[in-house]
């Protein structure tokens, strides 16, 4: 008898603990439905305020003047193209170069060091990079431009771009690079024509990631490109961008801004997601932006 | 024989190999330059701080960071206020994030099988692509009077009583951009903790139930406690996040340089003020000020990074030592 209550204890005391199990695995569920909600939520928002407010006078037309209804974004798509592009221009090189340099330079202490940087670039708040951008081209020009805005841009790329193209050299079988060097090819060319277009696939992918993160940047823009209600024709005036355009039409009193906010930042997403879904598409999935 | 011997010997050694070393030292010299941009460019960035803001760092010394006055009129600058609504809506931030993420991570590591871990994934990695522009937008017109309506009220109703949830409900405030932070921040957290859970030796786990423990208690046993470090990495890193968010948190923040208990107030962050001041700032010291902000946001940004980096990194390598994997 004594033996049966005590086995029918431990079956108490178990289906307890199995019941307690369920439930915190269920919690676990709970949590990630949760987290999915604001995602669901925003990209919903966006959806119906954001078609409702898209018109053609939205990409074609220049911003209205100051309350007065109308008007679109032209110039804010189009700079922020111009910012971005320029931006990989003078990121890209210096991303790539560094990244090869990185995984040909495994062993020295420099390559740590550099390596450690650009990890910590990547976690510098990028307003602060702004302020960098600021004090390096605003100042000494004498003005906000769209250099400026490309800089500051440029340099929250390089980390990303340099990180990734490492890691995809370090994939390329070391082999292909021996068989290319038995042939009597040069190291450079070795490493350009065989090892980079080995991993080019994994290069091209960490740059649209790093061009899908900086496009989405606002706040190093700020005080560096500006925003500018008209086209900018130099790359020393200030320029519009999508981010700015929306963030100051979102914070301004006019419905009419507000509503075109909506429109701005359904487009910007919209990019944006195609462009890391598109990556994710290509690579079936595997491709993450260095964090 | 002998002479074709030598033509090859001439061959191998002629001006090709000279050509090749050229070409070889110009591409390393090539990419030494660029590797070594990247050092400059974080060099750079700390001498560019802490240059700009020495006027600041002159005229009120480590006053500043105590100090909770900050009145552009009398060129009067303190940092206090910014120090504490950073930290304090980084910390509303993390109270929601953390629970949600580790919850995410134990769902996506040990429950879901690996098609729907992976969708699942890569949803919440989603989270991290959106804009914090349109996060703000958003939270500008649907979460901020969404909580002033139906979160503000029933904590102000049970917890009223403390000093943190007193006074008028509004839409804008350190409550707001506490959980908009929380919303950007939690993909981070949650996609290095499941990393860190998926490092978990599978003998661990099969260890704990084969001693007959549960689901729950394997993972309260064996996933937790061996992946603790990088855990605490991972808050570590979200917490550096959540510090240097900008945009979204300048939008619902409400931007008032007061220091308040009450966290229905409005309030302003290191980031947030430099933001909406800083094209503005007409004197020196006034944007000396600002910068030295930034100088103080830098330190804070890279000493949590290299901290956090460093603790999920010992996990990974223990793997290694451990199983050689």
């Amino acid at each position: 008898m004594a033996s049966g209550a005590s086995t029918l204890h431990g079956e108490t005391s178990y289906r307890y603990r199995k019941l307690k199990s369920d439930s915190m695995m269920a919690v676990t569920v709970g949590a990630t439905m949760v987290t999915l909600i604001p995602l669901f939520l925003v990209l919903g928002y966006l959806l119906t305020k954001g078609v409702a407010s898209l018109n053609w006078a939205f990409f074609t037309a220049m911003p209205a003047p100051v309350g007065e209804k109308g008007g679109g974004m032209a110039n804010a798509i189009v700079g922020t193209l111009e910012v971005v592009g320029i931006a990989c221009l003078i990121g890209v090189p210096v991303g790539v170069g560094a990244g090869l340099y990185l995984a040909a330079n495994r062993a020295s202490q420099f390559t740590n060091w550099v390596r450690f940087s650009a990890n910590v670039l990547m976690g510098v708040p990028s307003i602060v990079i702004g302020i960098f951008a600021y004090a390096v081209i605003v100042r000494p020009f004498g003005g906000f431009s769209t250099l400026a805005g490309s800089v500051a841009l440029a340099a929250i790329m390089i980390p990303l771009v340099t990180r990734t193209t490492e890691e995809m050299v370090l994939l390329v079988p070391p082999e292909l690079r021996e068989a290319s060097l038995a042939l009597g090819v040069p190291n450079w060319r070795t490493t350009l024509s065989v090892v980079a277009r080995t991993a080019l696939s994994g290069i091209t992918t960490g740059v649209i990631l790093a061009v899908a993160r900086v496009s989405g940047e606002t706040a190093p823009l700020l005080f560096t490109a500006f925003g500018n209600r008209f086209w900018s024709t130099s790359l020393f005036h200030p320029i519009n961008t999508l981010t700015v355009q929306v963030y100051t039409y979102a914070i301004s009193p006019f419905a009419d801004w507000q509503r075109q906010a909506w429109a701005g930042a359904l487009v910007l997403t919209g990019i944006i997601l195609a462009l890391e879904l598109g990556v994710r598409w290509v690579t079936g999935g595997a491709a993450k932006a260095p964090r | 024989m002998s002479e074709s011997i030598a033509a090859v010997r001439h061959a191998r050694t002629r001006a090709p190999v000279h050509a090749r070393l050229f070409g070889d030292r110009i591409f390393n010299t090539a990419t030494f330059i660029l590797a070594l941009s990247i050092l400059a460019l974080l060099f750079g960035l700390a001498v560019v701080l802490i240059a700009d803001s020495f006027p600041a760092i002159r005229a009120f010394g480590l006053h500043f960071l105590v100090s909770t006055d900050w009145d552009p009129v009398n060129e009067q600058y303190g940092a206090l206020p910014f120090i504490y609504g950073t930290f304090v809506s980084s910390f509303i931030a993390l109270a929601v994030a953390v629970p949600l993420s580790l919850g995410v991570a134990l769902c996506l590591s040990e429950m879901a099988p690996d098609w729907l871990s992976h969708r699942l994934g890569f949803l919440v990695d989603l989270l991290a692509a959106i804009p914090s522009v349109v996060y703000g937008l958003w939270a500008v017109f649907v979460m901020g009077p969404w909580i002033r309506d139906y979160v503000e009220p029933p904590l102000a109703h049970w917890f009223g009583w403390t000093a943190l949830f007193q006074g008028p409900k509004v839409s804008v405030g350190m409550l707001s951009a506490g959980v908009i932070l929380a919303i950007m921040i939690i993909p981070y957290i949650s996609s290095v903790c499941t990393d860190v859970f998926r490092v978990v030796p599978h003998t661990q786990r099969e260890a704990a139930l084969a001693l007959g423990a549960t689901k729950w208690e394997t993972v309260t046993t064996a996933v937790i406690p061996y992946g603790m470090t990088g855990v605490i990495g991972a808050i570590i890193l979200g917490l550096g996040r959540a510090l240097g968010e900008t945009i979204a948190v300048a939008m619902v923040i409400g931007n008032s340089a007061q220091i308040s208990a009450s966290l229905f107030k409005p309030a302003a962050t290191l980031a947030s003020v430099i933001a909406n001041e800083f094209a503005e700032a007409t004197s020196d010291l006034y944007v000396a000020a600002l910068i030295e902000l930034g100088l103080v946001l830098l330190i804070l940004g890279i000493v949590l990074n290299v901290v956090a980096r460093a603790l999920v990194l010992g996990v990974q390598q223990r793997r290694y030592r451990e199983t050689g994997k």
